[in-house]
């Protein structure tokens, strides 16, 4: 499976992917440059976590503009999946490509915790690898999480399965105290349309290590290259 | 050149009549304005250690690991496998007091840069906070400003701020103490070093562009900076860390190939300490053409551009013919370069502006004939003992309460989740234990890492204190199963003008020394920031250790969490019953007398040693090193940490109940095991003292099998204090 990481100037959670991609193929992602405008055939594009372009206007905002995302819209409408972690939700989300935006978290401050997360759909090429209704443990890391949609595009995220995870309590339960971000509906993560694109909040790649205190993110990469190859 | 500057004004800017006089014998002349900026940037305390150096000198800095000690950007040890960390700790005091977001943000970016000039990838930050009392007026706001300065900058850039330590005390009202460690890995055989050479190479700028801020802290008259007071910036730089992150990514990648001779951050005194620090080491001179500098305003005079503390900027020597490339490396980067001078065997300092010279200083005598201070100290009156039966008895289980939920032993999870403590992937322990630990990738090898000191026994016993914050460092990282290497130090104290504030520098040093020989802990590096001091008011002597062990296997180590139920629970190391200075007297008793714990290094070195080797040796499922608030509440810590009770059944022998549950004596651990009976064995054969107090049991904390108190309660407790207070803001 070939998969690429965009880096943009800015960017620094595109190692720690790679070494969750590397660990479930055994091959090495390919880094891409946030300034080509060209890149090679791709099974898998993903957008890290970061601050790219320093977040200065707004999360992704200057990142959605970037030479690399026209290529990733065309990519993204031709099926090629795409994958987006924290500052790439949110640079998705500004690009258009998935629907609503990411505010600031209802603390007005930075979250770095684990987190539980109810996986909403499990017949995604993401998802594959968790049961539907599954509770599991990854970190967040993030100032701007909180989810915000008009009402109309929250009902249609949920009445088309389009919602990937919520956060939740340790028994999949959803409550004010388990959405510690205050994102609409608890969502963590949503789909497109025709599935192909993720973006989330979590970072699943820093749960891919008995050593680093999580494994849960394991089954996310596993299920993912396992779907595409 | 402008014209000769006065006494008058070289008193406006810090210099004694004596160091003018000096200043002008070196250039034979008075120097002018912009020579007189360099003369006191560089004679600074902050760059000459001109009343600390004489006892730093007493410092061990050397061991068979060291490859770099004090007096480079920052130290480094060889950990093996070709593998190099190279860390420091420094101040950003003074401007995290006037303005905390950014105060405390560029000291993390300019800690980060000393690592990263070095050659290093940052992999860990760490720091040592100190606030005033909670209930001074201005105590949130600072230390919300500075959680956040701390995380905005650390967070952006993706270095994890794994661990540090936050303490409260009134002395702190009126001079805070934000002190920043990193951490990084490099190549032992790729390390870059700030010694320029080879005259004729060229001296290239990178990075931001200069401005007018952070243009000398120190006191300046208006007239004398070009007389419109509205063109006045504060003091205090802005940091930019996506900027920092460019510049990381950058000076990396052309670091990977051939083209530098020596590079040197641009920190304190910016471009002046820089430029002369770089010609100083090569024995050579520099001329500098400041219209060629990168400025963000227009009009910068040659002593602005000289003394602008603007952050996000490196100067760096290139080899003949290496321009080229780190101008592509730079410009991929978005970053701004400039060639902006070359290196000279002058042996001077020769600045040009618009065609004209602006300043010309011999090097070697300006850098080695800096003033030195044997300033006059006095050693205090020692504390008197307190005899633990001299004090009430009272109820351990209410008493732990009240101490859990005091504000120096409330969870800092508050403080600690504001920070992204995972990026990078690699972080084994997060913060809330003894020492972070941090995976080396991909040998399998860890660093633990903390930062340490008790103040509080600093200012009743300075050398006790000093030995004392060595000591629990490396107890600290003992504690994880690392063996401890070296450290950096940063030692903030009040005005040194004062014997009696010299005399708790010169104690605690001499503490300091004596614990880094007896635990072979050598200082690699560090950092003294002294005039912390207000009206007379001087802060805590404050001598933060920052400790660095390493860990052949990151899955051999330990945390603090209770793991088992039935596990034992033994104590390690002999308990007196201490309570000179502890917290226990101070927060239940309400008073702060006192000496201070003795420090035995011969047993802190046993103890520690056996430790450790139970730990290697698979004996130990959880570990906790013994200090504020003693026993009970390290046991308490433990149970917070698994989530799990323990029933004590130990005798308290001659000691009063209170002086065995909480006195603060040294050298001592509480260990989880499953093996007891060998675990004892192995330390009667070590000649360690070591005892079964207790079992893991249930969810409570059960004392004599009388009172008992919910794990879960002692959590709510020990969580509300600092959640409440940063509410309020």
């Amino acid at each position: 499976m070939k998969a690429g990481i965009v880096v943009f100037p800015g960017s620094n959670r595109e190692r720690d992917l790679a070494a969750a991609f590397q660990r479930a193929t055994g091959q090495k992602p390919i880094f891409l440059w946030h300034g080509d405008s060209e890149i090679p055939d791709l099974d898998l594009i993903a957008l890290p976590g970061g601050f790219a372009y320093g977040d200065y206007l707004r999360c992704g905002a200057m990142a959605a503009h970037s030479p690399v995302m026209r290529e990733i819209r065309v990519r993204a409408a031709a099926g090629v999946p795409i994958l987006g972690v924290c500052n790439g939700f949110q640079v998705l989300t500004e690009a258009g490509i998935l629907p609503g935006a990411l505010l600031p978290n209802r603390s007005l401050a930075f979250h770095c915790h684990d987190v539980r997360l109810r996986v909403e759909n499990s017949q995604t090429i993401f998802t594959c690898g968790y049961e539907a209704g599954g509770v599991i443990r990854v970190p967040v890391a993030h100032h701007d999480g909180n989810y915000t949609a008009d009402a109309e595009t929250l009902d249609r995220l949920e009445d088309k399965g389009l919602v990937a995870f919520r956060y939740c309590d340790e028994a999949g339960g959803l409550s004010e105290d388990a959405n510690f971000n205050g994102s609409a509906r608890s969502i963590a993560g949503i789909f497109n349309d025709s599935r192909n694109v993720l973006g989330l909040m979590p970072h699943p790649e820093n749960a891919t290590d008995p050593l680093l205190g999580g494994t849960d993110g394991c089954a996310f990469f596993e299920g993912l290259v396992g779907a595409l190859q | 050149m402008t014209g000769a500057a006065t006494e008058t004004l070289a008193a406006e800017h810090g210099l004694t009549k004596e160091e003018f006089a000096r200043a002008s014998a070196i250039l034979d002349r008075a120097p002018n304005l912009v020579e007189l900026g360099i003369f006191s940037a560089m004679w600074s305390e902050h760059c000459s250690y001109k009343s600390s150096k004489t006892w730093l000198k007493t410092l061990p800095t050397t061991g068979p690991r060291i490859i770099c000690g004090p007096g480079e950007n920052a130290g480094i040890v060889d950990i093996g496998d070709g593998e190099a960390v190279v860390f420091k700790i420094e101040s950003h005091n003074h401007p995290s007091f006037i303005e905390p977001y950014q105060g405390a943000a560029t000291g993390v970016g300019g800690i980060l840069r000393d690592v990263f000039t070095m050659g290093a990838r940052p992999v860990a930050l760490l720091d040592s906070l100190r606030f005033g009392s909670p209930d001074h007026p201005k105590t949130r706001h600072l230390l919300s400003g500075v959680v956040a300065g701390i995380g905005g900058y650390g967070n952006c850039i993706g270095v994890p701020t794994v661990g540090g330590e936050c303490g409260f005390d009134p002395a702190y009202n009126g001079n805070i103490l934000v002190n920043a460690m990193c951490v990084g890995l490099a190549r032992a055989d790729r390390i870059f070093y700030s010694r320029a050479s080879g005259p004729g190479n060229a001296v290239v700028y990178v990075g931001a562009k200069t401005g007018r801020d952070g243009i000398h802290g120190a006191t300046m008259a208006s007239a004398e900076f070009g007389g419109d007071a509205g063109e006045k910036r504060p003091t205090v730089q802005v940091g930019d860390p996506f900027t920092e992150k460019l510049l990381l990514e950058a000076c990396l990648e052309l670091m990977a190939g051939e083209a530098i001779v020596a590079i040197q951050d641009m920190g304190a005194a910016g471009l002046t300490s820089s430029s002369v620090e770089m010609a100083g080491k090569g024995g050579l001179g520099i001329e500098l053409d400041l219209d060629r500098v990168p400025v963000r305003e227009a009009g910068m005079t040659a002593y602005e551009i000289m003394l602008s503390e603007s952050q996000e900027r490196m100067l760096m020597i290139l080899k003949p013919g290496g321009e080229d490339e780190a101008r592509r490396v730079f410009e991929k980067w978005q970053l701004d370069f400039a060639v902006i001078g070359r290196v000279t065997d002058s042996g001077r300092l020769v600045l040009k502006k618009d065609g004209a010279v602006a300043a010309e200083i011999p090097i070697a005598p300006l850098v080695g004939e800096a003033p030195l201070y044997e300033r006059p100290y006095e050693a205090r009156a020692p504390a008197a003992e307190i005899d633990p039966s001299s004090l009430p008895e009272r109820d351990p289980v209410a008493c732990l309460s009240r101490l859990l939920g005091s504000p120096d032993l409330s969870s800092k999870r508050r403080i600690w989740e504001q920070y992204d403590h995972l990026v990078q992937g690699n972080t084994v322990q997060r913060p809330g234990g003894d020492a972070a630990v941090i995976r080396v990738a991909p040998s399998g090898k860890a660093l633990a890492l903390a930062t340490d000191c008790t103040p509080r026994y600093c200012r009743a016993d300075p050398k006790r204190g000093g030995m004392q914050a060595v000591a629990e460092s490396w107890r600290n990282l003992s504690a994880v199963g690392a063996l401890p290497l070296a450290i950096t130090n940063c030692l903030n104290f009040g005005n040194p003008e004062r014997p009696r504030i010299m005399g708790e520098l010169v104690g605690a040093v001499a503490g300091m020394r004596e614990a880094c020989l007896a635990l072979q802990y050598p200082v690699v590096s560090g950092n003294v920031s002294l005039y912390n001091e207000t009206m007379g008011e001087a802060v805590l002597p404050t001598p933060v250790i920052g400790g660095v062990g390493l860990l052949a296997d990151a899955a051999r180590a330990i945390d603090l969490g209770l793991k088992r139920e039935g596990d034992a629970l033994i104590l390690v190391g002999e308990t007196k019953g201490h309570l000179g200075a502890s917290i226990y007297l101070r927060e239940i008793e309400d008073r702060r007398d006192g000496a201070p714990p003795p420090v035995d290094l011969a047993a802190e070195k046993r103890n520690g040693d056996f430790v450790r080797g139970q730990i290697l040796a698979g004996r130990v499922a959880a570990c906790h090193d013994l200090s504020d608030g003693g026993l009970l509440v390290a046991l308490a810590e433990m149970a917070m940490a698994g989530m799990r009770g323990a029933r004590l059944e130990a005798a308290t022998g001659d000691l009063p109940a209170h002086a065995f549950w909480f006195g603060e004596d040294q050298a001592r651990y509480l260990v989880e095991t499953a093996e007891p009976e060998s675990l004892l064995a192995a330390a009667h054969a070590a000649q360690v003292p070591a005892r079964r107090i207790g079992t893991v049991e249930g969810a409570a904390l059960t004392l004599f099998g009388r009172n008992a108190i919910s794990v879960s309660a002692l959590k709510a407790t020990n969580e509300a204090w600092l959640a409440h207070y940063m509410a309020q803001g």
